[in-house]
């Protein structure tokens, strides 16, 4: 009894996570542009996305800005985690909450107040001022992912390393970075995963004529939706669904999916 | 090992990136536009509109969290109980939805709520008439609901299933019942991860304009819609700062206030 009322909960919590997602992948592949009859099987749609010039931008700008602002944040934010640990509590306390604020500030504040530092400094909204947005917000999760796996071990085993004749380099490479990469591999996919999905800083801080994903579905919501942007998201679910696979696949349960 | 060095990128960039533009919209929030010191900006606050909008995201925040809260915690339960999520297969099924964009997901909603959508197609073949489901705050509360669930199911099931089961055990050994070892045991273990989880649903909740601008045809004004359109169309920064700097007050007092519940810190946000 108890069982089966468990097992209509999670169903009725699927069906409410799911149906969307499902009805837009129905409606990708209807040949009528109406969203309530399905009036036969086409590709038409898919058509109509890969020959729209202004949404293949928008998805090379929004995953060629996802990486590259995600590999510079992890980067920042590796080298960060390793240099607070040789500073004082105290001022480590106080970097640290400063690291906080972007993830627990509104994004609308954020992107509001990095656009009025933008415009002061005379800087042309555009490519460059989305990606800077983007590393912003990006390095607090990757010093949050990357910090808690950095600790005395890692320092006494650091300092047995060298006692044992390695030099400084070879014993981080051997040993230091193995014990940090559980956290920058899932610092990074948690970067990755917010720029792509972000759109409310990207839109306060990219110029006219510069779109992602995000901001191209935004505009066509107010003049009216048309069916390539169902068939641009029944790809995009199938690509989640791929990688998420394969990152379950090759993380151990409890490792890089769970942080997600 | 490492040198204090490698961190100055970082803390250039905090300063460059945190610092200096939350204090460039402090100054613009006390700033007249011919350079002069004003709290008009912050008072604005209480003009009509304001005022109904403010009260009107700080009730459509609060119904939307207490919604994936109610929602989340037997999920949370359930999931402990079960195989399923123990084998990563229910969080998988949690975080896909997160993985498409959330544009998209609010996107869908509208396809399914529209007065030509689905949901009013099913109802017509049934002969029953169509429904405004559009533009209301109900249908911005299921927006923020759906948007945000996993983030509140998540923290909650991160904490529960951390939960040592020994301690159930005990509790039951030594003469509970099922109510009192969910009340007593189970649900004070729980309370940093529905902390974390009321944080990642109530702020973004209270400052969107994305949701209400979709779901709500822009009839709807929130806070966050009345601060887009001081920046984007009215060209007002100043106003436009001052209520950004209200609304950070009531982000900074509800953080304060759950804080107190949680004595952790915000572990389990990760």
């Amino acid at each position: 009894m108890k069982k089966t009322i468990s097992v209509i909960y999670i169903a009725i919590i699927m069906l409410f996570l799911y149906l969307p997602i499902m009805a837009l992948v129905v409606l990708s592949f209807n040949d009528a542009k109406s969203m309530a009859v399905f009036t036969g099987f086409s590709l038409r749609w898919y058509q109509e996305l890969f020959q729209s010039r202004m949404l293949m931008y928008a998805v090379v700008n929004t995953f060629s800005i996802a990486i590259i602002s995600s590999l510079i944040a992890t980067i920042i934010g590796t080298l960060a985690v390793l240099g607070l640990s040789s500073m004082k509590k105290k001022n480590q306390d106080l970097i640290l909450a400063a690291n906080n604020i972007p993830m627990l500030n509104a994004d609308i504040v954020t992107g509001i107040s990095l656009m009025l530092c933008f415009i002061i400094l005379h800087i042309p909204l555009g490519y460059c001022t989305i990606l800077f947005a983007h590393i912003t917000f990006s390095i607090p999760y990757v010093v949050l992912s990357v910090r808690p796996r950095l600790n005395r071990t890692t320092d006494r085993l650091f300092e047995a390393a060298l006692d044992l004749g390695a030099s400084r380099g070879y014993a981080f490479r051997k040993v230091v970075l193995p014990e940090l990469k559980p956290g920058i591999v899932s610092g990074f996919l948690l970067a990755f995963t917010m720029s792509v999905d972000d759109f409310i800083i990207t839109y306060f801080n990219r110029g006219a004529g510069i779109n992602t994903i995000s901001t191209v579905i935004y505009s066509q919501v107010k003049v009216g939706i048309r069916p390539s942007l169902f068939a641009l998201s029944t790809i995009i679910f199938v690509i989640a669904f791929v990688a998420l696979v394969v990152v379950n696949r090759n993380s151990d349960r409890k490792g890089v999916a769970f942080n997600l | 090992m490492a040198n204090k060095k490698w961190a100055s990128p970082f803390i250039i960039w905090i300063i460059a990136g945190t610092v200096i533009p939350i204090l460039s919209i402090i100054y613009y929030g006390f700033t007249t536009r011919d350079g002069g010191f004003t709290f008009r900006n912050i008072t604005a606050i209480f003009e009509h509109d304001h005022i109904q909008a403010l009260g009107l995201s700080l009730g459509l925040a609060i119904a939307s969290t207490l919604v994936c809260l109610i929602l989340a915690i037997p999920m949370a339960m359930i999931l402990k109980g079960s195989k399923f999520g123990k084998e990563g297969f229910m969080i998988f099924v949690f975080i896909l939805p997160m993985w498409m964009n959330f544009l998209l997901r609010t996107m869908a909603w509208q396809v399914l709520l529209e007065r030509a959508g689905v949901i009013n197609s099913i109802l017509g073949i049934f002969g029953l008439p169509p429904q405004e489901l559009m533009n209301t705050p109900g249908a911005i509360i299921l927006g923020m609901v759906y948007d945000f669930l996993p983030f509140m199911i998540l923290p909650i099931y991160n904490t529960v299933s951390k939960i040592d089961d020994h301690l159930i055990e005990a509790a039951y050994d030594l003469g509970a019942n099922k109510f009192t070892v969910y009340m007593r045991v189970i649900l004070p273990l729980t309370v940093p991860g529905i902390v974390s989880g009321i944080t990642m649903v109530f702020i973004p909740a209270l400052t969107t304009f994305v949701i209400s601008n979709m779901l709500g045809g822009g009839k709807v004004n929130l806070i966050g819609n009345i601060i887009e359109q001081e920046f984007t169309v009215n060209s007002n920064w100043y106003l436009g700062s001052g209520l950004s700097l209200v609304m950070m007050i009531f982000i900074i007092a509800s953080m304060l206030l759950l804080n107190k519940f949680d004595k952790t810190g915000g572990q389990s946000l990760i």
